[in-house]
C-alpha cells in the first residue's frame, strides 16, 4: 500500500548515522558538572587521610575557618548524624559482613584517602589551603594490604566485626568430584587480576543546589546513576524523592566509576542543606585516584578438569575477591556476576564455584567495566590454552571441541544460564579468515625454527558474556536490592516531532541517536524529528540508568515498545479520522491507511495535532498519545565472539607489541554500526590496558604508589594498534529488536586475547604465565627465570635459572608433558 | 596582583589575577570559557589542551600570568577561526574547522571530555605536518589521552581532516 507521490521511507535501525550528541561535544558548548555554578556558590574540599589506618585521636578545623575566603569546616564527627552511611545494594548472602561506611571518618580511618574533614570556602584555591591548616592527630593501626594475609585476621580491617571476611558465596552444579576424579588431565592455574583504576577522563563532581525555605534540592552530579543516586540520597537524608532533583548533565565516560553513591554527593548534599547555600566538589585526579572506586583484584585459582580427547568434565573455580575497605554500591556483587561466566562458551559435566569477599585497608572496588565478566573470561580462556598446552593440541581445536554448536541452542549452561542463540563457529570462521591464520602461524614456526629474537605469538579469545541487566526475578534471587526493568516514555508533539523520555543515562554511548533510530522507525518518522530527553529526574522521573551493557537491550527495547504502544493509540484516532474500523486500519512508515482504500490516508503526525486539538475524537477515548513503557526482560543478552591477537615479543627486552588485533564480534542486531564499532575499539582498548599498561599498585602500608597519572599507565594513541573488527549477527530472541549489547564486549574479550599470545610466543621457550600487565620487564623475567640452563645460548641476554614455571599444578599424566621436554627451539 | 592582557578566540581580556592562577582556571572560572576541560593534575592527559600563540600547551600546565601578552585559541574559537569551506550535511556544521567535522563523521568521540583537548592538539599536528601518517598522528597526540575510543576513529578523522584541508587549500 505505497503512496507513489511519498516514497517509502528509509529504515533508520542498521544505518551508521552519525551522532546527534557530537555537535556541542565538538565545539565546547558543554555542559559538565564542573562547568556548572548557581549564585552564592560555595566549594568544598575534602581532608583525606594519609594513612591507610589509624584511630583519629582529634581533629581540630578551627585553624581553617581563620583562613581567607574560609566559610565553614566540618569534621566526620560534626556530621555524623545527617551523613548517615553511605549505601550497598547488594548483600550478596544473609550473613554478609556489612559495615558501616561513614561519608566522612569518625574515629577510624580505613584506607589512604578516607575523608576525615571538608572545608567550605568562596573560591576552590582557598579551601584547598585551608585542608593544609586542619590538625588531625592519628594513632597508627597496622595496614593489611595483601588478601591472602587479610585473611588470617592477624590484622582486623573492621575490628568490630572480628573477621575480615566479608562473605563466602558457593554455586555448584554437577557431580564435581566424579569429573575430576574420573578425568584423564586436570590442569590447575593461579591467576592474578590486578587491581584497576577505571580513569574515566572527566573528574567525578558535584554541586547540589537547595531552595532551603522549600527544602528542595537539585543535585548535578558525573554520574551514570541519577535515578539511583536520588532514591539512594532519599533514604540516607529523609528528603522526598519529589524534593530532591538529581541531574547527570554531560558526563564524561564512567566505565562503572560513576555507578556510585559516593560521599562527596551525600556530604555536598548536606552541607547545602545546613548551610543553605550551593555546594561544589570537583575531585582532582589524584584525589579521585584515591577516592573513586577501583575495579578488579581478584586472586584466582582455577582447575580445569578434562579426558585425553580434550572434552571438558568439570571446572573448579576458588575466588578471592578485595573489597578494599568498605563494600560500595555493588562491590559484593561483581565477583558474583563473574560466577556465571566462568565456564563461558563451553558444555561441561560440574562446575564448582567459591568466592570469599575480602576487607583490606584499601579503597574500595567495585564495578569496572565488564565487572567480574572480564576477571571470568580471562581464567577460562587463560586456562583453555593451558588445557591444549598440556594436551599437545591446538588450542583453537580445543575450544571447538567443546564450545555449544550454533545448533544447540537455546542452551542452558552448566551455571544455570539459558544463551538464547549464539554461532561461535561462525564468528571464528570470520576471525581468522581477517586474521590471516595459516599465515600467522606460518610465520611464527618460521621464527621458531630461525631461533628468531623476535618471537611470534597467537592469542585467542572466544568469549561470550552476560548483559542487559537484568530480569528483576533473577536480581531479586540474588539479593540485589532493586530490579533491572528500564523505563521510556514517548510523545508526539502538536508540531509533530518526536520526544523519546528515556531511564537510561548516557555518558558517552550515544543513546540521543540510537533511541531516535529505534523510535523513528516505529513511529515511521524522521530521525531528524525525534529528541531524547535523560539524565534529570524532573524529566525522566524514572528509570534504572546505565551500567552492565543493559541500555539498549533493556531502556531501548521498552522506547521501541513504548512508540509501539503510540500507534495503537493513534490506530484508534485515526480510524476515527478517516471513518473506518480500527481493525481495517494498517500502519507503515508513519502512515495509518484503510485496508482496501489506498486512497484514505492520515500521518502519524496528523493525528497527533488531531488529538492535541481534540476537536473531534470517540468518546470512549482520552486526548493523548503519549505512552510509557517499564520493560523488565525475560532473560539476560548474550553477545559473544572471536578475538585473536597476534604479539611480537622480543625475548632479549621482553617487549610484547600488539602487530595485529582482529574481533569479530556478534552483538545480535545493531542499531548503528558506527556507534557499535567504537564500542568495541574502546573496550578493546581498555581490555589491552590491563593486559600490557595498567596496575594500581600498593605498598605494605597502603599508600598508593600509582596515585597519579604519571604513575598509572593509561594507554597513549602510541601505545595501541588499529583494530580490525567485523560483526557475524545472530539475533537474540529475548527481544523484538534481537539486540544483545555491546558495551563491554571489547573490555571482557580482549584482554586473554593478548596474553595468550605472549604466551603463545614463549611457551616453547618454556614460560606458561605472566603476570598482568605483562610489562617489558615482568616478561623478560619470565624469560629468565623459565628457561632451561642448557639452551642459555640460544637466546642472548638471557639468565642461568634452569627450569619451566608449570611443573607445579599439574596431576596426573599431564605431569609427564611438563615444559621441559617442550622447552627449546622445536 | 599581576594584571595580564590577553587575546582568547579573537577578545581581549585585561584582569588583575593571583600569580599562582593556572591559565585553564582563568579561562574555565574567571571567564566562563567551559569548552576547555581539566582532565588531570599531572599535565598528563591534554584535556585542557589550547593553542597559545599558535601552539599546543596545556593550559592547567600553565600560569594565567604566563599568557600575559598572548593569542590564544580554544575549542570555542575555532570554529569561528577557521575560514575554510562549511559542511554540508544538516547546515549545523556551518564554519566548522575540518577537524570538528571528521571527529564527528569519523565517530572520532564518544563522552567527548577529552576532545576539545584532543582536536586543538590535532589543529597543532596539521599545521607541523599537514600529510601525517598513522604513526606519526598517534605520536603527535601522545600527550591526549581518551579513554573512550581506543584512538582508533581519532586517527582516521585526523587523517579525514588532513585529506579534507589539503584539498580545500
Amino acid at each position: 500500500m505505497t503512496d507513489v507521490a511519498e516514497p517509502a521511507r528509509t529504515s533508520s535501525i542498521g544505518q551508521p548515522l552519525h551522532r546527534k550528541e557530537d555537535a556541542r561535544l565538538v565545539t565546547g558548548q558543554t555542559r559538565w558538572t564542573d562547568n556548572l555554578s548557581a549564585p552564592g556558590t560555595l566549594h568544598m574540599a575534602v581532608l583525606r587521610s594519609p594513612m591507610a589506618h589509624a584511630k583519629i585521636v582529634n581533629t581540630d578545623t578551627s585553624p581553617a575557618l581563620e583562613q581567607p575566603g574560609v566559610i565553614a569546616a566540618f569534621t566526620g564527627t560534626d556530621l555524623a548524624d545527617e551523613l548517615g552511611t553511605l549505601p550497598c545494594a547488594w548483600p550478596v548472602t544473609d550473613d554478609m559482613v556489612h559495615p558501616d561506611h561513614p561519608p566522612l571518618a569518625t574515629d577510624e580511618v580505613r584506607y589512604v584517602g578516607d575523608g576525615v574533614a571538608v572545608v567550605v570556602g568562596r573560591d576552590r584555591y582557598a579551601v584547598a589551603d585551608a585542608l593544609e591548616h586542619i590538625v588531625v592527630d592519628y594513632d597508627p593501626l597496622p595496614a593489611v594490604v595483601d588478601m591472602e594475609r587479610a585473611l588470617t585476621d592477624e590484622v582486623l580491617v573492621h575490628s568490630d566485626k572480628g573477621t575480615n571476611t566479608a562473605f563466602v558465596w558457593p554455586f555448584s552444579a554437577g557431580d564435581i568430584d566424579d569429573a575430576f576424579g574420573s578425568a584423564d588431565v586436570v590442569v590447575e592455574r593461579r591467576f592474578i587480576q590486578q587491581r584497576l583504576i577505571p580513569t574515566a577522563i572527566e573528574p567525578r563532581a558535584v554541586l547540589v543546589e537547595p531552595v532551603a525555605a522549600a527544602g528542595e534540592y537539585t543535585v548535578y552530579s558525573a554520574t551514570q546513576v541519577p535515578h539511583i543516586l536520588r532514591l539512594m540520597l532519599a533514604l540516607t537524608t529523609g528528603i522526598s524523592e519529589a524534593k530532591l532533583r538529581v541531574v547527570a548533565p554531560d558526563v564524561g565516560g564512567g566505565f562503572g566509576s560513576k555507578l556510585n553513591v559516593y560521599a562527596e554527593e551525600v556530604i555536598a548534599l548536606v552541607l547545602a542543606k545546613r548551610l543553605g547555600r550551593p555546594i561544589k566538589w570537583t575531585e582532582s585526579r589524584s584525589e579521585g585516584y584515591q577516592a573513586t572506586i577501583h575495579g578488579r583484584d581478584q586472586i584466582q585459582d582455577i582447575a580445569i578438569a578434562a579426558d585425553r580427547d580434550g572434552r571438558i568434565r568439570g571446572l573448579k573455580v576458588d575466588l578471592k575477591a578485595d573489597m578494599g575497605a568498605y563494600l560500595q554500591l555493588v562491590t559484593p556483587g561483581v565477583p558474583i556476576l563473574g560466577a556465571f561466566m566462568f565456564p563461558a562458551i563451553y558444555k561441561m559435566d560440574a562446575y564448582d564455584f567459591r568466592c570469599t569477599g575480602v576487607f583490606t585497608t584499601k579503597t574500595p572496588t567495585d564495578a569496572y567495566r565488564g565487572a567480574g565478566r572480564p576477571e571470568a573470561t580471562y581464567a577460562i580462556e587463560r586456562i583453555m590454552d593451558e588445557l591444549a598446552a598440556e594436551l599437545g593440541t591446538d588450542p583453537m581445536e580445543l575450544r571447538k571441541r567443546n564450545w555449544i554448536r550454533h545448533e544447540d541452542f537455546p542452551f542452558e549452561t552448566i551455571a544455570g544460564l539459558t544463551y538464547d542463540s549464539g554461532n561461535y563457529e561462525a564468528a571464528t570462521e570470520r576471525a581468522m579468515e581477517l586474521f590471516g591464520w595459516d599465515d600467522q602461524r606460518r610465520e611464527q614456526a618460521e621464527r621458531r625454527d630461525r631461533g628468531d629474537h623476535v618471537q611470534l605469538g597467537i592469542g585467542i579469545s572466544t568469549y561470550t558474556e552476560m548483559c542487559g541487566l537484568a530480569p528483576s526475578r533473577v536480581l531479586g534471587s540474588l539479593s540485589y536490592g532493586a530490579g533491572g526493568w528500564e523505563a521510556a516514555s514517548v510523545r508526539v508533539t502538536p508540531t509533530g516531532k518526536v520526544e523519546v523520555v528515556t531511564g537510561t543515562s548516557p555518558h558517552g554511548q550515544g543513546h540521543v541517536t540510537a533511541w531516535s533510530q529505534i523510535a523513528a522507525d516505529a513511529l515511521g518518522v524522521s530521525f531528524d524529528d525525534v529528541e531524547v530527553l535523560h539524565g534529570d529526574t524532573k524529566i525522566a522521573p524514572s528509570g534504572m540508568d546505565t551500567y552492565g551493557s543493559r541500555s539498549l537491550v533493556v531502556g531501548g527495547i521498552a522506547v521501541h515498545k513504548a512508540a509501539e504502544r503510540v500507534v495503537e493509540k493513534a490506530k484508534r484516532f485515526a480510524a476515527h479520522l478517516l471513518e473506518a474500523s480500527e481493525e481495517d486500519i494498517e500502519f507503515s512508515d508513519g502512515r495509518f491507511t484503510v485496508r482496501g482504500s489506498p486512497e484514505a490516508a492520515t500521518t502519524i503526525q496528523d493525528v497527533a495535532l488531531a488529538v492535541f486539538a481534540a476537536h473531534d475524537y470517540p468518546e470512549e477515548l482520552e486526548p493523548d498519545l503519549s505512552s510509557n513503557y517499564v520493560l523488565d526482560p525475560e532473560n539476560f543478552s548474550f553477545p559473544h565472539g572471536t578475538h585473536l591477537c597476534a604479539v611480537e615479543v622480543d625475548t632479549e627486552t621482553g617487549r610484547a607489541t600488539i602487530r595485529r588485533y582482529v574481533c569479530v564480534d556478534d552483538v545480535g542486531k545493531v542499531i548503528n554500526p558506527q556507534i557499535v564499532e567504537g564500542q568495541v575499539h574502546g573496550g578493546v582498548a581498555q581490555g589491552i590496558a590491563q593486559a600490557l599498561y595498567e596496575e594500581a599498585v600498593y605498598d605494605d602500608d597502603g599508600n598508593l604508589t600509582t596515585g597519579t597519572l604519571v604513575d598509572y599507565y593509561v594507554p597513549g594513541a602510541p601505545d595501541l594498534p588499529a583494530f580490525t573488527t567485523d560483526r557475524t549477527e545472530t539475533p537474540a530472541t529475548s527481544n523484538p529488536l534481537g539486540v544483545k549489547g555491546v558495551g563491554e564486549a571489547g573490555t571482557i574479550a580482549s584482554t586473554p586475547a593478548v596474553i595468550n599470545a605472549i604466551i603463545d610466543a614463549v611457551r616453547h621457550l618454556g614460560v606458561n604465565d605472566i603476570r598482568m600487565p605483562a610489562s617489558p620487564e615482568r616478561v623478560w623475567r619470565a624469560l629468565r627465570e623459565a628457561r632451561p640452563a642448557h639452551t642459555q645460548d640460544d637466546v642472548s641476554g638471557l639468565g642461568e635459572e634452569a627450569g619451566g614455571t608449570s611443573a607445579d599444578g599439574l596431576t596426573g599424566d599431564a605431569r609427564q608433558r611438563g615444559p621441559s621436554e617442550r622447552g627449546g627451539q622445536q | 596582583m599581576p594584571t595580564i592582557s590577553v587575546k582568547i578566540d579573537g577578545t581581549t581580556y585585561r584582569d588583575d589575577v593571583e600569580a599562582r592562577l593556572l591559565f585553564v582556571h582563568y579561562l574555565r572560572d574567571r571567564l566562563g570559557l567551559t569548552g576547555t576541560n581539566i582532565g588531570c593534575d599531572t599535565s598528563n592527559c591534554g584535556a585542557c589542551t589550547v593553542l597559545v600563540d599558535g601552539h599546543s600547551a596545556k593550559s592547567c600546565t600553565m600560569l594565567a600570568v604566563q599568557a600575559d601578552g598572548c593569542e590564544v585559541q580554544t575549542i570555542e574559537g575555532l570554529a569561528r577561526g577557521w575560514a575554510g569551506a562549511s559542511e554540508p550535511e544538516g547546515g549545523q556544521q556551518d564554519g566548522w574547522h575540518p577537524l570538528q567535522t571528521a571527529f564527528h563523521t569519523e565517530h572520532g568521540l564518544q563522552c567527548g571530555y577529552c576532545t576539545p583537548g584532543m582536536i586543538m592538539a590535532s589543529v597543532d599536528l596539521l599545521a607541523d605536518n599537514p600529510d601525517p601518517s598513522e604513526d606519526e598522528i598517534r605520536h603527535g597526540l601522545e600527550g591526549n589521552l581518551c579513554r573512550c575510543t581506543g584512538y582508533h576513529n581519532i586517527v582516521k578523522a585526523v587523517h579525514a581532516a588532513a585529506t579534507q584541508m589539503k584539498a580545500g587549500a
